[in-house]
């Protein structure tokens, strides 16, 4: 029998795997992005349900919020419109397909319950009432991971700096006129005079 | 109670769909660096997972770094493909093997 927490579970677990499939499978970009976002939706649920608040919320506000949107801005700045064949999709399948069932079932194997079912693994008790997830990690990210914790910071400002040093055009050039050169022109310049040879 | 090992097996069906991403998609750049979001993510929900069960925070404080690092990654892979555009006017990943890899 199917306890609530496990209906919920495998809810979020369906909603993920098939959108994830969805995701590989899409030809349209957009479509592609936009189940993404479904994924990561049902696994922060998922989340949820392993006491991970903080990181729950940041996945959906960091992930969903910036950088898939980010995604989207540029499938659809890129503009493209011709939908291409997917015709390396059907030569690569086979292979795929066997490289993907080895590589699952081989996980699967060494996930299954024969090391890490309930009876081995079993589930912590639950924290008291007044128990903050974010409080426990804010000690532990301030304290013993306060380095790492820095140089995450300096990352994200080289990978601003990268981004904007790579996409940066430099100004535009426009047409402005020079006045130096205008008053420099000579009649010469401008005007040939051709003598035509006629009678007269 | 949901078990650790249903966790770790969907994080493994996750990880497997992303790794069909990159082999299968031959056409968008785009898909590539989102397959790699899902296996990023199949592996952050490993460290949640055994975060919970073995009852330790670095797994957490892990995943914060790691998610972290891909925000990074995205925006400097996503800005290089916009500079590939301009100079290609194409991103099918077959086009570009300039590099004869």
């Amino acid at each position: 029998m199917l306890t609530p927490l496990q209906i919920i579970f495998y809810v979020f677990a369906a909603i993920a795997v098939g959108s994830a499939v969805a995701v590989i499978t899409a030809r349209n970009p957009v479509r592609s992005v936009l189940s993404l976002v479904v994924t990561f939706f049902a696994m922060a649920g998922i989340w949820m349900m392993l006491r991970a608040e903080f990181l729950s919320l940041i996945l959906l506000l960091v992930y969903v919020g910036a950088v898939m949107t980010l995604f989207l801005f540029v499938v659809m700045m890129l503009n493209i419109t011709r939908e291409t064949k997917q015709d390396g999709f059907v030569r690569y399948l086979p292979f795929g397909i066997i490289l993907v069932v080895l590589m699952c079932g081989l996980m699967l194997v060494v996930v299954g319950p024969h090391y890490f079912g309930i009876a081995q693994m079993p589930a912590p008790a639950p924290e008291a009432a007044n128990y903050s997830n974010i409080q426990h990690l804010g000690e532990l990210l301030f304290t013993d991971y306060v380095f790492a914790f820095e140089v995450a910071g300096a990352l994200l400002l080289a990978a601003i700096i990268a981004a904007i040093t790579l996409t940066h055009r430099g100004p535009m050039k426009r047409k402005v006129q020079n006045p130096a050169d205008q008053i420099a022109v000579r009649p010469e310049d401008r005007v040939r005079l051709v003598k035509m040879g006629g009678r007269a | 109670m949901v078990s650790l090992t249903e966790y770790l097996m969907l994080a493994a069906f996750l990880f497997g769909l992303g790794i069909a991403g990159i082999i299968l998609n031959r056409k968008n750049l785009i898909v590539l660096l989102m397959s790699i979001e899902l296996i990023l993510l199949s592996v952050n929900t490993n460290f949640i997972a055994f975060s919970y069960f073995l009852n330790n925070f670095s797994g957490q404080v892990f995943v914060f770094f790691v998610l972290t690092v891909a925000a990074a990654e995205a925006a400097v892979g996503l800005s290089i493909l916009v500079v590939l555009y301009r100079k290609r006017h194409t991103i099918e990943v077959d086009n570009l093997d300039a590099l004869k890899g």
